[in-house]
C-alpha cells in the first residue's frame, strides 16, 4: 500500500491541488417510470457530480488567490472526458482519466485504492479535494477511503478552506455545529454540496481544451494498480438484487377550488383522522 | 499499514458490534437506535452484541449503554479520543477489529460516523454499505444490507460475502430506540490503543454550536412544514414558520430551495439532506423529485399543497390541496387560529358564556 509523503522542502513550486470528480446523470432530469417504478436513465444528460464541482471551485479559488496547479482526476469510461474537459475549461490546469476495463464494477474499496494509487503516481500533491458524496451512489466513502489509503489527514464536510502558515484551515459542518479544523499538508478535504457557485467555463479555457493534450488517459498498468485489487470480482460488496419499493397506498384526498372551502374540507378531514387534535 | 487478507474461513469472525458515538455526555440517538436493531441481528446469529465506545471518561456512559441491550462495551479511554478525530478513531476501530474479529460492525450515518466508516473500510479493505434502512440474514448467514438505490424508489440488497467484518451505516430515525433497562447486566472491558504523533496532527480550533432558530429541528419534530422552489421567494418561509409554530412543528426545505440560498442546508430533507419521519409532513410548493421522496416517504401522513395538479408528490399524498400556495397556506393558518381560539373559548366557561 502507498505511504505517500510529499517533499516539503520544495517550496518554490506552486502548490498542487488534486480534485477528484465523477460524472453523474443530471439529478433533476431523472424521472421515475410510472409503469416500472424504476429510474429512466436512457438519454439523461450528464454533469460533474455537483459536490465535486463545489470542490473544484474551492481549488480554482485557491489558485486565483495563492497560485496553484489544479489537476482534476476521474475514474471511469472515456465518456467522462466531457467532465474533465469542462473542468479544464473552468480553469483546471490538466485532467487525468483513469480508464481501464478491469476497473468496471469496482465498489468504494477498489475505487479508493485505485484513485489513491493514481494520486501517488501524480505525486507532489499538497491538497486533495473531493465532493462530500456523489448524487448517484451517495455513499461519501471514497474521499475518506483515499485519505485512509494514503495515510494522510482528512477533513470532511467542509465549506471553506484557508491556507494559514502552510497549513490548511477548514470550516466543517458537523452534526451539531460548525467546526474549524487545522491540518498539515498533504491532506484530503471533502467539500459540502452547494457551498459555493461553481464558475462557468471561460472562452480561453474552452480554447485551451480545443487545442488538446490537457486531458490524458491512464490505464491501470500506467499507474501500477494491482489488477487483483480492482473490479467487480475484487470488490467486497455485491448488489445481490434490487427490489422495487411498493410504498403503502395513501388516501390521496385531494381538495381543489375556492381556497376557503378547500382548506375547510381539508381541516375537517385532518380533525376526523386525528392528525390535528380537536 | 497492513491489510486484512481475504479470508476463506470466516468462522472465527464472531459477534456484532455497534460504534457508540457520545454526544454531550450521553449517546447520540442514532447509536441507541442501532443497539435495538443490532440486538435482533445478534440474537438471530446466536452471538453477543458489543458496543465500542472511544472517548475520555466514558466508563459511566458505557455502563449506561448496556441498559439498551448490549452484552458488553469495549471502552478505549484516552485523552486523544476526547473529541472525534478521523485518524485516532480510525486507528482505534481498526486495532480493535483486528484484535477481536467481529463479523458485523454498525455505524450511525452521522457526519462523524461516515467520516470514520469511509476511512476505516479502506484501511481494513472490507465492505461498507451506506444508509441502510433494513437488515436481514441470507441463508448462509451473511448480513443482507438493504439500502435505497438512487432516489429511494427501489431497494438494493448488498452482500459482503468474502470479507469481514461486514460493515453498514444507518441514518438516524430509521430504527426505533429500544427501552432502557437499568438492571441489565453486561461487561465493561477496557482496551488500550497507542497513537503515533502523526495520528494526532489534525486539531480542532473552534466549535460553534448551531443556534436553534425557530426551535425544533425537522428530524426531531412531530410536524414538519417543508417548502420548495414553488415558494419563489425566501420570505415565504416566514409563512411556513407560522404554520409550523401553530402545529408545534419545524420547517424544512427541498434541495432546490436550499440551492437557491433561501434557507440553510441544515434544513434540507432528501437524499443529500436528512431523513425525517414526522407524524405529519406538509409539503408546500415541492413537486416531488425522487431525491426528496427518499427523505420523507416514511412520514405518518403527508399533506401536499401545490398549484400544479400534476405535481408527482400528489401521488404520495394522504391529503392534497391544489391551489396557489399564497392563498392556501394563509387560509390554513387563519382557520387553524380560529380553531385554536374556539378551543380556548370552550375551555374557559366564562368566556364561553360571553
Amino acid at each position: 500500500m502507498t505511504a505517500a509523503t510529499v517533499p516539503s522542502g520544495d517550496r518554490d513550486r506552486p502548490m498542487r491541488i488534486v480534485v477528484c470528480i465523477k460524472q453523474v446523470p443530471k439529478a433533476e432530469e431523472l424521472q421515475v417510470d410510472p409503469k416500472t417504478q424504476t429510474l429512466k436513465r436512457v438519454g439523461v444528460p450528464s454533469e460533474i457530480n455537483p459536490p465535486d464541482a463545489n470542490a473544484l471551485e474551492i481549488a480554482l479559488g485557491m489558485k486565483d488567490a495563492h497560485g496553484a496547479e489544479v489537476v482534476v482526476l476521474s475514474m471511469g469510461p472515456t465518456s467522462f472526458d466531457e467532465s474533465l474537459e469542462r473542468a479544464v475549461a473552468m480553469g483546471a490546469d490538466r485532467g487525468i482519466l483513469l480508464t481501464d476495463r478491469i476497473l468496471g464494477g469496482s465498489d468504494t474499496v477498489p475505487t479508493a485504492y485505485a484513485l489513491s494509487e493514481t494520486i501517488a503516481k501524480i505525486g507532489g500533491y499538497d491538497l486533495i479535494l473531493c465532493g462530500e458524496e456523489t448524487t448517484d451512489a451517495s455513499t461519501g466513502h471514497v474521499g475518506p477511503g483515499i485519505a485512509g489509503h494514503l495515510d494522510i489527514p482528512q477533513i470532511t464536510y467542509v465549506s471553506q478552506v484557508d491556507l494559514v502558515d502552510g497549513k490548511v484551515r477548514a470550516k466543517r459542518t458537523a452534526e451539531d455545529g460548525t467546526e474549524w479544523w487545522e491540518a498539515r499538508m498533504p491532506c484530503l478535504v471533502t467539500v459540502n454540496f452547494g457551498c459555493n457557485a461553481p464558475r462557468d467555463p471561460s472562452l480561453t479555457g474552452k480554447i485551451r481544451v480545443k487545442r488538446g493534450g490537457l486531458v490524458v488517459h491512464w490505464s491501470c498498468a500506467d499507474v501500477g494498480i494491482d489488477p487483483k485489487k480492482v473490479g467487480l470480482l475484487n470488490s467486497p460488496t455485491i448488489v445481490a438484487h434490487v427490489d422495487t419499493v411498493k410504498l403503502p397506498p395513501r388516501a390521496g384526498k385531494v381538495y381543489r377550488g375556492e381556497p376557503r372551502d378547500a382548506v375547510r374540507q381539508l381541516l375537517e378531514a385532518l380533525l376526523a383522522d386525528g392528525v390535528v387534535p380537536r | 499499514m497492513t491489510s486484512v487478507p481475504v479470508l476463506e474461513d470466516k468462522s472465527h469472525f464472531r459477534g456484532v458490534w455497534v460504534f457508540l458515538e457520545p454526544r454531550k455526555g450521553g449517546l447520540r440517538d442514532v447509536s441507541v437506535q442501532l443497539i435495538g436493531m443490532a440486538r435482533r441481528i445478534a440474537d438471530r446469529r446466536g452471538v453477543s452484541l458489543t458496543g465500542v465506545l472511544p472517548g475520555r471518561g466514558v466508563e459511566g456512559l458505557a455502563r449506561h449503554a448496556i441498559g439498551y441491550g448490549l452484552d458488553r462495551v469495549l471502552v478505549v479511554d484516552h485523552p486523544s479520543l476526547e473529541i472525534y478525530r478521523s485518524r485516532p478513531y480510525t486507528k482505534t476501530m481498526a486495532d480493535l477489529v483486528r484484535r477481536h474479529k467481529p463479523e458485523i460492525v454498525f455505524f450511525g450515518a452521522s457526519k462523524n460516523g461516515r467520516d470514520l466508516g469511509g476511512r476505516l473500510h479502506a484501511v481494513l479493505e472490507t465492505g461498507l454499505a451506506a444508509d441502510c434502512v433494513k437488515f436481514d440474514l441470507d441463508p448462509e448467514g451473511n448480513l443482507d444490507m438493504i439500502r435505497p438505490s438512487f432516489g429511494g424508489k427501489s431497494l438494493a440488497h448488498i452482500l459482503c460475502k468474502k470479507h469481514r467484518p461486514q460493515m453498514a451505516s444507518v441514518r438516524r430515525n430509521v430504527f426505533v430506540a429500544p427501552p432502557h433497562d437499568p438492571s441489565r447486566v453486561g461487561d465493561v472491558v477496557h482496551e488500550t490503543v497507542t497513537f503515533e504523533e502523526r495520528d494526532l496532527d489534525v486539531a480542532l480550533l473552534e466549535f460553534k454550536e448551531f443556534t436553534r432558530e425557530g426551535g425544533l429541528r425537522p428530524d426531531e419534530a412531530a410536524v414538519v412544514v417543508a417548502g420548495g422552489y414553488g415558494l419563489g421567494d425566501p420570505k415565504a418561509f416566514e409563512m411556513l414558520q407560522e404554520l409550523a409554530d401553530l402545529l408545534g412543528g419545524a420547517i424544512a426545505a427541498s434541495r432546490k430551495a436550499v440551492d437557491s440560498g433561501w434557507v440553510p442546508k441544515t434544513l434540507q430533507v432528501g437524499q443529500t439532506g436528512m431523513t425525517v419521519r414526522p407524524k405529519l409532513y406538509i409539503a408546500v410548493g415541492i413537486s416531488g423529485a425522487v431525491q426528496h421522496l427518499a427523505g420523507m416517504q416514511e412520514s405518518g401522513k403527508i399533506l401536499v399543497v401545490n398549484a400544479d395538479p400534476k405535481a408527482p408528490l400528489f401521488e404520495t399524498a394522504d391529503y392534497g390541496v391544489v391551489g396557489n400556495l399564497f392563498d392556501v397556506v394563509p387560509e390554513l393558518i387563519r382557520q387553524l387560529k380560529a380553531l385554536k381560539a374556539s378551543k380556548a373559548a370552550a375551555s374557559e366557561p366564562l368566556a364561553a358564556v360571553r
